[in-house]
This record gives C-alpha cells, sequence and structure tokens, in this order.
C-alpha cells in the first residue's frame, strides 16, 4: 500500500493539478470570506441562503474561523471533482491495467489511492485556513471589525476544530468523487453527477422539503464542518454521513476487486 | 526431461454472454523462447494475455505463469513485464514521470529509468510530457515499462506498432537479446513477416481456439513448397502445367505463372521438360511458404 501511495503522490504533484487546484481553493475561500465580511451590513444577508450574520458575531472567538468553515461546502465540491477524476482517469486513460500490473491488489491500489489523496486534501484544507484567517483580519480591518477575541485561547481551539471538522467533511465530499468514479469509470460523468447531485438535487430539495437534510450525505457533510446546527447535531451528521460513505465504498471496492479490466 | 515452461494453459476458456472470446485453449511456451501469438482481430489474443496477467477471470480451466498459478498473479507478476493492447499512460506527465510511477507502484529501483529510456531510445525525450510523444515514442515507453522489472516473462501486444523500419529492426533486436539473456518473450503481432522472423514457438488463434501451438520451424515444414515458372510466351501456360501434372505435381495457373507444388530437387527436371516441350522459360523460382501465407491457409481468412 505504501508503494502505491508514494505513486499516487508523484501524480498528484503534477504542476497542472497543483495550480488549478491551489486556485480553486483561493478562490472559493476568498469568495466566502469577502462575501461574509464585505456584505456584513447588507439587508439580504451575507451568510449561507440570505442568513444575516452580524458584527457582533465576528467578532466571537469563532469569528476568525467562520468563513473557513463556511467555505467547506465548496472545498468539498473541489474535493469531489478532485478524487472523482483521479480515481476515473485510470479507466479512460487505460492506466488502470499497468497500475494492477505493478501491484495486484486491487485492495491495496484503493487504499494507497485513498490514502494519497487524503494527504492532498490536507493541504487543500490547510491551504484554505490559512488564506481564511489571513483574509477575515484583512476584511475585518476594512469594515470596522473587532478583532480582540480572534488572538485568544478559545478562538485557537474554535480554529483547530473548525479545521478538524472542514478536513472530515472535505475528504468526505472526496470519498463521495472516488465513489462515483469508480462506479462510472469516466471523469466527465462522475464530476457532473457528483456535483448535480451536490448542489442541485440536494440543495433544492433541503431548501424545499423540511427535515430532508438529515438524510443526505451532502448536507450532513456541510453540517459537520460547521460543529453541527440547531436542529441536526454534530455527532448526527458525521455518523450518518459516513455511514452512508463507507456503504458506498464498500459497494464499489466490491465492484473494483470482481470486476473484469477489459479497457 | 521437458524444459521447464513459462506459460502453459489447460482448456483456458472465456465467455462474455453468449459469446465465447476463447474456447478451451491448450498451449505451453518453454522458458528463454521467443513465442509468436498470432491471429485475426476478435480472434482471442488479448483476451487471452488478459486472463494470463490477472486483469480478467477465466471462466473455466487453468493456467500457470512462470510456474505460478494464474489465480495468483501477485506471485509471478513481479517477474513480468508487459505492455497489453499498447501504451498507456498519464499525458500530463514526463516519460520519465510515468516510468516513475510505476516504478514506485512495483517496488522497483528508479535509478535505472534513465538506462532504460536510453536502452528505448528516448534518452533526450524523457523529460517531456507523455502527450507530446508520436505513436511510435509513445510504443517505445510502453516497451520501457514492460522492462522495469527485469522481467523473466516478457509480453507484448503489437510491440512495432507505430514504429518505423529502424524502429522495428530495433525491437527485434532487442527482444533477440532480451530472448539470448534468458527472458521469455511472448509477442503478438498482425506483422507476421516479424513473428517469421523473430519466434522460435508460435500459438496461432482463430475464432477463440487455438489452432497452431509449437515449434514454428515444425509448421513452416508442414507447408509444400511452390516452384513458379513463368514462361517467355504466355500461350505456352496450360501446356506447362501439363508438363508439370504429368511429372506427378498438381500445378495451378495464377496469372502469368504456373504454381507447381514439388521440392526444389523437381526444378532442374521440370527445366528439362519444359526445354524439351520447346517452351523457354523466362524464370524459374522455388518459393518456400511463408509464415503468412501458412496463416491465412489455416485461418481461411
Amino acid at each position: 500500500m505504501w508503494n502505491v501511495f508514494r505513486a499516487e503522490l508523484t501524480k498528484l504533484k503534477r504542476p497542472s493539478l497543483s495550480i488549478s487546484t491551489i486556485a480553486a481553493v483561493t478562490f472559493v475561500t476568498g469568495l466566502v470570506t469577502s462575501l461574509l465580511f464585505l456584505l456584513v451590513d447588507s439587508p439580504e444577508g451575507n451568510g449561507e441562503r440570505g442568513v444575516r450574520i452580524g458584527r457582533d458575531v465576528l467578532a466571537l472567538p469563532t469569528g476568525v474561523s467562520l468563513s473557513f468553515s463556511n467555505a467547506a461546502g465548496l472545498l468539498g465540491i473541489v474535493a469531489l471533482c478532485i478524487f472523482a477524476a483521479q480515481t476515473a482517469q485510470e479507466y479512460t486513460y487505460g492506466t488502470l491495467r499497468n497500475l494492477l500490473l505493478r501491484q495486484p491488489s486491487r485492495m491495496k491500489i484503493l487504499l494507497g489511492k485513498l490514502g494519497s489523496m487524503k494527504l492532498f486534501a490536507i493541504a487543500m484544507v490547510t491551504l484554505s485556513a490559512v488564506l481564511a484567517v489571513s483574509l477575515s483580519y484583512l476584511f475585518a480591518g476594512v469594515k470596522d471589525i473587532s478583532t480582540q477575541a480572534w488572538a485568544t485561547p478559545d478562538a485557537r481551539a474554535a480554529l483547530v476544530r473548525t479545521f478538524i471538522n472542514v478536513l472530515i467533511a472535505t475528504i468526505g465530499y472526496g470519498i463521495f468523487g472516488m465513489i462515483l468514479g469508480l462506479l462510472f469509470r469516466s471523469p466527465i460523468s462522475a464530476i457532473s453527477i457528483g456535483v448535480i447531485w451536490n448542489l442541485i438535487i440536494e440543495g433544492l430539495l433541503s431548501a424545499f422539503v423540511t427535515n430532508i437534510d438529515r438524510y443526505f450525505p451532502g448536507q450532513l457533510l456541510s453540517i459537520v464542518a460547521i460543529g453541527g446546527n440547531d436542529r441536526i447535531s454534530y455527532q448526527y451528521a458525521l455518523f450518518t454521513s459516513y455511514a452512508f460513505l463507507l456503504a458506498g465504498l464498500a459497494i464499489v471496492a466490491f465492484l473494483f476487486k470482481k470486476r473484469d479490466v477489459a479497457n | 526431461m521437458s524444459s521447464p515452461l513459462a506459460l502453459d494453459v489447460a482448456d483456458l476458456s472465456k465467455k462474455y454472454g453468449d459469446r465465447m472470446a476463447l474456447s478451451h485453449a491448450n498451449f505451453e511456451v518453454p522458458m528463454g523462447s521467443i513465442c509468436g501469438f498470432v491471429g485475426p482481430n476478435g480472434s482471442g489474443k488479448t483476451t487471452t494475455i488478459r486472463m494470463l496477467l490477472g486483469l480478467i477471470t477465466p471462466t473455466t480451466g487453468s493456467g500457470h505463469v512462470l510456474g505460478e498459478s494464474i489465480n495468483h498473479p501477485e506471485k509471478y507478476l513481479p517477474n513480468v513485464g508487459a505492455m497489453i493492447e499498447g501504451p498507456a499512460f498519464y499525458p500530463a506527465l514526463t516519460g520519465a514521470q510515468n516510468l516513475t510511477v510505476l516504478a514506485k507502484l512495483g517496488g522497483f529501483d528508479t535509478n535505472g529509468i534513465q538506462g532504460l529510456l536510453d536502452l528505448v531510445d528516448l534518452g533526450d525525450r524523457g523529460n517531456s510530457k507523455y502527450k507530446t510523444y508520436s505513436l511510435g515514442m509513445k510504443q517505445r515507453l510502453g516497451i520501457a515499462a514492460a522492462l522495469l522489472p527485469k522481467p523473466k516473462l516478457l509480453v507484448l501486444d503489437e510491440p512495432t506498432n507505430g514504429l518505423d523500419p529502424a524502429g522495428i529492426q530495433e525491437v527485434r533486436a532487442l527482444l533477440r537479446k532480451l530472448a539470448d539473456n534468458g527472458t521469455t518473450v511472448f509477442v503478438s503481432s498482425h506483422l507476421l513477416s516479424e513473428i517469421e522472423m523473430i519466434s522460435d514457438h508460435l500459438v496461432m488463434l482463430r475464432l477463440g481456439k487455438v489452432i497452431f501451438s509449437g515449434k514454428t520451424s515444425e509448421l513452416l515444414a508442414k507447408q509444400q513448397p511452390v516452384i513458379v515458372a513463368k514462361p517467355e510466351n504466355r500461350a505456352d501456360l496450360e501446356k506447362l502445367a501439363k508438363i508439370a501434372e504429368a511429372g506427378g505435381h498438381s500445378a495451378k495457373i495464377i496469372d502469368e505463372s504456373v504454381h507447381v507444388t514439388g521440392e526444389s530437387d523437381f526444378s532442374a527436371k521440370f527445366n528439362r521438360a519444359a526445354f524439351e516441350a520447346g517452351i523457354t522459360l523466362e524464370s524459374l523460382t522455388p518459393v518456400r511458404a511463408s509464415l503468412e501465407d501458412t496463416f491465412f491457409e489455416m485461418t481461411g481468412e
């Protein structure tokens, strides 16, 4: 498995993927952070679905990590795309047969891939955290929002907690992408179905059907990222989302192990 | 005592739905030989290769690679190099990076990569992205990847596709050199003249069935040699064919020549008989059946 991990890192380190990922993470984090702070006085709201997050909330110790946790859903979509593409491309390029010649254990291939992509997700989330905190200080200054509480031990603890939660959520989205990649064996199909499911189907149904988000892995992962909300607890969101994902992963892993490699 | 086998399959079959891709195949490939694997498109060559490499599961039958069952590819694949259905690499990585991925995956030393690139004449293009390679360069990178494990068995599917004549000659020399050093080479190709030149063994498939398995020389020896006689005067074709038949040989008029089945020692007798009958021959050529002729005769293609 270690050999697979090392081999996968060689692929993940390629400049085209690194640069596009840095650009995507920067854009997503920058967008969410700027909207949160710069629209603080907007009557249309500055949070998700028009929620207003006031200066008093942003000035709390949790204020420094708020944009970071709010960006988790979009970061997750980036992870979903990367995990799906990295998995499905082995079929479209025909490189899966090369991998299996050098590592016949299909489970080791899968676990090594997952491990390397988790490391990639850690790098993504770390970059997002650094950007979110830096931009939060910058925009807080612009909007006269107090940052006194952001340097306290409570703020640091909240930031660490948020980092862990966003990481769990991002990896969860990535696993969802990997499942789709293995299932559809085409990056375009896997990514489009993943994005449509998360942003459109889950998003729309959750907006119109009360409490349906309790059963949607994407919605639950967003709730994991913000540490739970008043309707769905952190524990429920974490357990249920990962139960869905692990069940899905087990099914596609079984198919991956048994399916003939005929392309 | 028989020589050890690099490959042996017994009653190996693969069925996709109602279609038999390979039907009860039996063949053996001795260690250290170069074995040609030939057959028309869709005859089951790639399916067989995939089963031997653990990529697809046989419907029935068994097989061994380097003495290990094909049900346990992890036991023999570290000693097998292969290129199946052409080269397949990551377009955004360089040739060297692509080999590095595979070397790391197999736990092989990455220090030998430049040497392999030099061997396949890609030494100065190793740092170019794979997507910029020509078809011939891609093919050569595929061969380099197959050589990464310093294989005891090398399985190549159409290795000369896209190569220029010089490249084909280089690959032929490389395979010969590898076989001389003890590597068994199992190579499928549509270029039967190439296979005839390099292979000492042959496995021939048609419609998913093995129609010949054995030494190439044995197969060619079974074919009747032909003498091709071309008379100076085309009006003598019929008369010339009758002279051959009178000598106990079958004869066929093809284009402007008479094709007579017989060993080359009949040539002198035939020439004399033609001369005595007042026929002047423009040319008289003994021709041995090539693998291509044999292949077409056996496969009916």
